[in-house]
């Protein structure tokens, strides 16, 4: 028997597969189709202080191996989410579930972040710094180390669960970015968000999304997202949970290998409804095809040439 | 919703850039007319929805015009392809307040999804007029098919090629209806709800990223709420649109 299981920030997951913020919903559209106990745990949908009904549309875009969207954070608010949508999902779901969180300041982060640190059903904070900060000038949190890490102090100080901080990788060194997280106390890193991306429709000429631009993801963006999650698993000593295009086994596994404790998947949920569970059902066999007896023992694994 | 592998019967054009697709699978998820799939075409990242002609027993009828890369692909599927579709998707129209006299407006592949509906009504015992709207003669399909089912059917065309020459807001003069249900370019329905006093729904398109309700690609704002055009829509009522 193989062995799934990995410790994520101190809570253990049946294994370490998670749909991620933003194509899961808040869990129950999914419900519908499979149980979703079958999860290590699941990173809902974006949730900042206030309601938002987000971009124009359209907002989705196809892409070779990927696709290209700006919903712009829709989501209910948080006191709909605490009161609406998380008791709806405890009809469903009985695992601690990760809590996305986005915020315009430094005070939303931390406000939004001290209510859902309240809530039972709130095992993991997913703090994403990518959102501009309206009081900088508009420029990402996550892009500026000093911000990331003001981010990081901000809600830490309001909440006792785990505060995992998810980067844009739209930034020059993100090493560092992670870096000044972990010393304001971070619990863990997850990365990578969408690359920004844009795509122009021949016909009319107009970018193919109405906000212009939007975030690229899918299947195209793994190799860009192994490579950060190495650079950034072999920079800091907390948790590292990996995602950006992975949609089957095989990419969880070199996703662990890279570094990552536990692995997110998101594009692939919109396309293939079952990819989650799918990936699930097949790691034991993928496992097994590589000789893996224990998936915590490879995070981190993998093997460097030799310099000659 | 389920997903279920579909096979190629027919893949046959209707006009230059409109084609008809029938399959043979599973439809028992496509509960009421209005409702979409999803198909999984080979080398495309996206699905691609498409609204349900038609569906009988096992055979799905889709319309569908080539746009683009995928619907390209598509219109070059050979009989016994198979493809991987999403059914069921989308909430349908209606039919409870349709009245004793529907009036069904299509506009271009806004067309399609009217049939099925145009067949249930009438075998509700309901009498059923349709004005089916093209650019010109060239473009007209599927005129034979609502009159063989017993509608009454009035086609325009803008150039006046073929039919009443216009919009189909010029083909509504003497119909006497008790309700409308309707599809096309969005220009379409805004004209259409701006000239009817009687109550309708309309059916909407949008760009979707999963087709379920998931990704929050296709989001309108309408009085009741916001709304999900693939979940909560395609179909919304007159009364809760905000153009």
């Amino acid at each position: 028997m193989v062995n799934l299981k990995v410790n994520l920030c101190g809570i253990e997951l049946d294994n370490p597969v998670i749909p991620a913020s933003g194509t899961f919903g808040y869990g129950y559209e999914f419900a519908e189709l499979y149980d979703i106990n079958v999860l290590g745990t699941f990173s809902f949908k974006g949730t900042t202080l206030n309601p938002r009904f987000g971009n124009p549309t359209p907002r989705i875009a196809e892409c070779p191996e990927g696709m290209i969207n700006a919903v712009g954070l829709q989501n209910p608010g948080v006191e709909k989410v605490i009161s609406e949508e998380l008791p709806r999902l405890a009809t469903c779901f009985h695992k601690p579930v990760m809590a996305n969180v986005s915020g315009f300041s430094l005070e939303e982060y931390a406000e939004t972040c001290a209510r859902l640190d309240a809530c039972d059903q709130v095992g993991w904070l997913e703090v994403n710094v990518s959102c501009p900060n309206v009081h900088g000038g508009g420029m990402s949190f996550g892009t500026d180390p000093k911000a990331a890490a003001e981010v990081t102090a901000a809600v830490k100080k309001v909440t006792k669960k785990p505060i995992i901080i998810k980067l844009s990788p739209n930034v020059t060194d993100i090493v560092s970015i992670a870096k000044a997280c972990e010393a304001a106390g971070a619990d863990g890193i997850s990365l990578i968000n969408t690359l920004l991306g844009m795509r122009i429709d021949l016909k009319t000429k107009k970018p193919v999304i109405a906000n212009t631009m939007g975030g690229f993801s899918g299947p195209a963006i793994f190799p860009v997202a192994v490579r950060m999650v190495y650079q950034v698993s072999h920079a800091v000593k907390i948790p590292v949970v990996g995602m950006g295009g992975v949609s089957t086994a095989n990419d969880v596994i070199e996703m662990m290998l890279a570094g990552a404790t536990a692995v997110e998947v998101g594009a692939a949920n919109l396309v293939e409804p079952y990819a989650c569970k799918n990936i699930i059902d097949s790691l034991p066999a993928a496992m097994e095809r590589y000789g893996i007896q224990s998936l915590s023992e490879i995070i981190g694994g993998v093997k460097l040439w030799e310099k000659m | 919703m389920i997903q279920t592998i579909f096979t190629v019967t027919e893949n046959i054009p209707l006009t230059k850039d409109v084609m008809k697709m029938t399959l043979t699978g599973d439809c028992s998820h496509i509960t009421v007319p209005g409702q979409f799939v999803n198909l999984k075409i080979e080398g495309r990242y996206l699905r691609r929805p498409i609204s349900v002609c038609d569906r009988q027993g096992n055979t799905l009828t889709l319309i569908y015009k080539i746009v683009g890369g995928g619907t390209e692909d598509m219109s070059r599927m050979a009989p016994g392809t198979e493809i991987d579709i999403l059914t069921g998707l989308g909430n349908g129209y209606d039919l409870s307040k349709s009245g004793d006299r529907p009036l069904l407006v299509g506009g271009g592949v806004g067309v399609p999804p009217l049939y099925l509906l145009a067949k249930d009504l009438i075998a509700q015992g309901k009498q059923v007029t349709v004005i089916l709207g093209f650019n010109t003669a060239s473009e007209v399909f599927w005129e034979e098919e609502f009159k063989a089912i017993g509608c009454a059917v009035r086609v325009t065309t803008v150039d006046g090629t073929k039919g009443i020459k216009g919009f189909v807001t010029d083909a509504l003069d003497g119909i006497d209806a008790t309700y409308f249900f309707t599809c096309g370019p969005e220009p379409m329905l805004k004209a259409l709800y701006n000239k009817t006093e009687i109550s309708g729904q309309f059916s909407f398109e949008e760009r979707m990223g999963c087709g379920f309700g998931a990704c929050m690609g296709c989001s309108c704002k309408t009085k009741y709420g916001n709304k999900r055009i693939c979940k909560d829509g395609p179909v919304l009522e007159k009364e809760e649109i905000i153009w």
